[in-house]
């Protein structure tokens, strides 16, 4: 139960990172991004690569740090592939949504999600191959933290708690206390307006890919280091992150935190009375379950 | 000759079912613009149901009622409609995009299902042994092999008959008012929510058929044969051949499977060994690229949809008399 209940927290942290993007692109552009949670494994992977890379140019730095199973490496390899990812998605959506946007409505660009999902997702296949990965083949140790009720966790997990709440506080306070944040939350309010007042909307957007595809990245990483790389892994958060999204309500951040972990925890539970085989379902069970009592999420407004 | 012939059959067969969901898909994102994240559990509803009625009883194993074919088939059918009605009723009147959010969803549980429900599904196994039709009364495997052709193909006639005759009446009209503008069509008092709800169900019993149809040609079913792939594949030949076009749909169904045919055909002839494993990728590249290109380069398909214009007929007082003349 607590053990479930804690696996829970831990995995909400992850998808919470991966929705926040999301649910702004969907507010903002109004279109389900399919492809969206595919930048989870491009970051993943692309930390991967640099982490390997900086292994060999910076020897000194690939000790591990404390008792997590994270290097110095991997752990700059992250803040890279927070970029690479950003950049990723900047660069798609100048590549295909922009163009599909200038011409068609928005369900071609779901459409066309799927395709770009698929694209990237078998490109990461060819590359990386099949087989699942680990940033590091050294066990993770599990502490015992207690036996009656038995309670596991591994320091690489407190770790990733951590992080993904010093991002999403960072994110908060770049919301709050910039001029930026206060653009962005103008679009995310009323575009119209906003851009009366003088915000350019196409900045927002791209500053929003940019922010979305970074924490996509982290997420991506987390995830990977608290299980393991793999190509499909994309593809498995697809449906959470969209949970996370409607739970809360399209286009709030805070919804959308808040949608993660009560995604995660409740799959985490779910295990207690499902067999394992069904919980990649339970997202959409929880989907289902709120456009029945609260179509609009938590925080989300009537948008018809 | 008679293999290259039994080839062909195949060939034709296996895109003729296909080209039967493409239909379905077709009235559902081609005439009524609802889009259908999760082709392949409709499919899937339709195949496992007709396998379950009509499939052999198994010591052990839910279902195999031995029921006549056209019970079978038609009750894999109904299935298939009841999911959809399910899934349609909690979100057409929300968000456009939040129904391909829950048909994406219902493909996740359908195959979570298919794999871990071992008593309804048989899991990974699959379901096998569903007695073909006529089979015994034809017997010889290459004339079976043409019969079978031959159902599909009057199945896939009947299907677009049946669509033509729906979509160029006037309850085809409101779905494309509906898909054109909602509030237009909803202020001359045509309800959206359920015409959708409509369409977006018999789109689905289509499919269903096709899955159906599926099942009594292989005489198996496993979750392998309804991978997520298939949603892309029943995809691609829409768009390729034309959304809103009942004959594009038909025959993108038949290019798009002649091409991941020869592709899979191409690849494991002359791909490097080192390669072999991942040739898959590569064709599911190819599949990806097809349905992003066509929506920037072409989205309206080779077949484009005909659009129907109403004019006035020359000679006849202004707003009297009004025909409807198809323009191309």
């Amino acid at each position: 139960m607590i053990q479930n209940l804690v696996d829970g927290v831990l995995t909400g942290s992850i998808i919470s990172l991966g929705a926040i993007g999301l649910t702004l692109i969907m507010h903002m552009l109004r279109f389900a991004n399919f492809s969206y949670a595919e930048l989870l494994g491009i970051g993943a992977y692309t930390a991967l690569v640099f982490d390997k890379l900086l292994a060999v140019l910076f020897p000194a730095l690939s000790g591990k740090i404390g008792a997590l199973t994270l290097t110095g490496t991997l752990a700059l390899s992250v803040l890279l592939a927070m970029v690479v990812a950003g950049a990723s998605a900047v660069v798609i959506d100048a590549l295909v949504f922009k163009r599909i946007r200038a011409k068609a409505d928005a369900l071609s660009m779901v459409f066309a999600s799927f395709g770009v999902a698929l694209i990237l997702r078998n490109v990461i296949t060819l590359i990386f191959g099949q087989k699942a990965q680990l940033y590091s083949n050294d066990i993770a140790f599990a502490i015992v933290v207690s036996r009656d009720p038995l309670l596991l966790i591994k320091p690489d997990q407190v770790f990733v708690l951590l992080a993904a709440l010093v991002l999403m506080g960072g994110l908060h306070l770049v919301l709050t206390r910039t001029t930026f944040g206060f653009a962005l939350r103008a679009v995310a309010e009323n575009p119209v307006l906003a851009q009366v007042s003088g915000v350019r909307l196409s900045v927002i957007v791209t500053s929003v890919w940019l922010i979305g595809g970074a924490l996509s990245a982290a997420a991506g990483v987390f995830y990977a280091l608290t299980n393991h790389l793999s190509p499909a892994m994309g593809h498995n958060f697809v449906l959470p992150v969209f949970a996370a999204t409607i739970v809360g309500g399209i286009g709030s951040v805070y919804g959308a935190v808040l949608g993660g972990f009560i995604v995660g925890i409740a799959s985490g539970l779910a295990l207690m009375v499902l067999p394992s085989g069904y919980i990649p379902a339970m997202p959409f069970l929880i989907i289902l379950f709120v456009l029945m009592l609260r179509p609009h999420g938590l925080f989300g407004e009537d948008q018809g | 000759m008679i293999g290259l012939i039994s080839y062909l059959a195949f060939f034709a067969t296996m895109a003729g079912i296909l080209a039967i969901a493409v239909l379905g898909l077709n009235l559902q994102w081609g005439h009524t613009g609802l889009f259908n994240g999760g082709v392949v559990a409709f499919f899937g509803a339709g195949a496992y149901g007709t396998m379950l009625l009509g499939g052999p009883p198994e010591p052990g194993q839910f279902g195999g009622f031995a029921l006549p074919y056209v019970v079978a088939l038609g009750g894999g059918i109904l299935i298939a409609g009841v999911v959809a009605w399910i899934v349609g009723l909690l979100t057409l009147r929300l968000r456009h995009d939040y129904l391909a959010i829950a048909t994406f969803g219902v493909a996740v549980a359908f195959e979570n299902v298919t794999r871990n429900a071992d008593w309804l599904t048989g899991g990974a196994r699959g379901l096998r042994g569903f007695p073909r039709p006529l089979e015994a009364a034809i017997g010889d495997t290459f004339l079976y092999g043409l019969f079978f052709l031959g159902l599909v193909l009057a199945v896939l006639l009947a299907v677009y008959l049946g669509l033509e005759r729906l979509v160029n009446s006037p309850y085809g009209r409101v779905l494309r008012a509906i898909r054109e503008d909602e509030v237009s069509a909803r202020s001359v008092g045509k309800n959206p929510t359920r015409l959708r709800l409509e369409s977006f169900v018999i789109g689905s019993m289509i499919m269903g058929a096709a899955g159906g149809l599926y099942v009594s040609f292989y005489a198996f079913v496993s979750p392998q044969d309804l991978a997520p792939i298939l949603t892309f594949q029943i995809w691609a030949m829409l768009i390729v051949g034309g959304a809103g076009n009942n004959r594009g749909a038909i025959l993108g169904a038949f290019l798009i499977w002649g091409a991941w045919t020869l592709s899979g055909f191409a690849l494991s002839r002359f791909a490097p060994d080192a390669m072999q494993l991942y040739t898959g990728s590569i064709q599911y590249i190819l599949i990806g690229v097809v349905i992003v290109g066509m929506l920037m380069w072409r989205p309206q398909g080779l077949l484009p949809e005909r659009v129907t214009k109403t004019i006035y007929q020359k000679g006849a007082k202004k707003g009297s008399v009004i025909i409807n003349k198809e323009v191309i």
